[in-house]
């Protein structure tokens, strides 16, 4: 493989591996405070996944630098600036309703990106994206499914729906941006250029909002940065939590 | 020699039982995918269910445990690719599954493009195909939680992968 996508891939792997960590992360921030028992159940299995395709991802990562590094180097030895998650992941919980609006509008985008990834001329990548399609199938159909009882449901929970597309919406057009690292893997057909997602991605929110009588935010700033290491202040706080242990012992093996 | 030492080798690591639904082995879950012998050493290959599912360290542990105990010098291989659904998992295996009281996979159950839709998992106790889904998550990443109508049993149901 040509040095220039492989530079390409090392980069978009762990910009995915940022996005499935982070997000899962704050999933299992959930953990013992769901409204329901199910959905204690639920979150934890969802961030699961996401915590498994991370490590998948830093670890094929690692090994296309061919630098040594491994999973737990990229998880727990970056700094903030170093992380290239998209903003949407690491936007802070805020109720049961911003978290799985969050939910559907980034499963909504990594389904149709696992969908065309299988495809991937990068034989690794395809194989984690096999995995992670089916998966992910799951993330969309239970976010999906909570947007639609609680935007069609009581007065209070339209509400407090409502309040999440307004504060979470600003954050989708970042997911579809492209740039030198996604044009490179879209003309080796190693990835899939996160654009062409858009229609796929437009065509379940679009039908879960029809059914949740949820409307798009006419007018709206776009929030962006995350893929060039700037974030907001809470991602520095989670990296914190997340890091701490491994910080404090380094080496450390139980 | 070597070909009847691969052998009892396959059937060493087959029959390591999964550590979360100990009825079934790693060999009726179609995880165990080839066992060699290389240079002297077994060299079995496990393919990871769910990417994230925390028993894919104990069980390739469990294998490589298994094979020493045996005798063999032993290397586990994780391998990712072709991947693993629950296809993959032997006839035995399911009806293991269902004398466990868990419901095996439908095949082709969870389609990848549909947005709703919840699939029919009959009764693992009775047979009803009268149920209902309580949760898609359930006390594994694998498995969801449902609900017979008939026999009013709650059933963990191994989710199609």
């Amino acid at each position: 493989m040509d040095q220039t996508v492989k530079d390409a891939l090392f980069r978009q792997l762990v910009r995915l591996g940022d996005d499935c960590l982070v997000l899962g992360h704050r999933l299992s921030e959930w953990c013992g405070h769901a409204p329901m028992l199910e959905e204690d159940l639920a979150m934890p299995n969802m961030a699961l996944d996401l915590i498994g395709q991370a490590r998948a991802l830093y670890t094929l990562a690692g090994e296309i630098e061919g630098k040594g590094r491994t999973e737990d180097d990229f998880a727990y030895l970056r700094e903030e600036r170093e992380f290239t998650n998209c903003l949407l992941v690491e936007r802070p919980n805020g109720d049961f309703a911003h978290t799985m609006l969050r939910q559907l509008y980034f499963a909504a985008f990594m389904q149709p990106y696992w969908h065309a990834a299988q495809g991937s001329a990068h034989e690794g990548l395809a194989a984690i994206a096999a995995k992670a399609v089916k998966e992910m199938a799951y993330h969309v159909r239970h976010a999906g499914e909570w947007v639609i009882r609680l935007g069609d449901g009581t007065e209070e929970s339209a509400r407090r729906m409502r309040d999440a597309v307004e504060e979470l919406h600003r954050f989708t057009p970042e997911l579809f941006e492209t740039d030198e690292v996604t044009r490179i893997l879209a003309e080796a057909g190693v990835a899939p250029d996160p654009a062409s997602l858009r229609p796929e991605w437009d065509r379940v929110v679009d039908e879960v909002f029809r059914e949740a009588r949820l409307e798009r935010p006419q007018r709206f700033f776009p929030r962006s940065g995350g893929r060039a290491g700037l974030h907001g202040e809470d991602l520095g706080h989670l990296l914190t939590e997340l890091q701490y242990v491994a910080r404090a012992h380094p080496g450390a093996r139980w | 020699m070597s070909e009847l030492d691969r052998r009892r080798a396959w059937q060493v690591a087959a029959a390591v039982p999964d550590p979360e639904i100990p009825v079934v082995t790693v060999a009726d879950l179609g995880i165990l995918r080839d066992v060699r012998i290389e240079n002297g050493v077994a060299v079995a290959q496990v393919t990871p269910t769910y990417i994230g599912c925390p028993a894919t360290l104990a069980i390739e542990l469990a294998v490589e445990a298994a094979l020493r105990d045996a005798g063999f010098e032993a290397r586990v291989e994780r391998v990712m690719s072709p991947p693993w659904t629950t296809d993959w998992i032997t006839e035995e295996g399911r009806e293991k599954l269902r004398a466990y009281g868990i419901a095996p996979p439908v095949q082709g159950g969870n389609s990848t493009r549909a947005l709703f839709g919840e699939t029919a998992a009959p009764c693992p106790r009775c047979g009803s195909d009268d149920t209902e889904r309580v949760s898609e998550f359930g006390s594994t990443p694998c498995k969801a939680l449902y609900r017979c109508r008939a026999c009013k049993e709650p059933f963990d149901y191994f989710k199609c992968l």
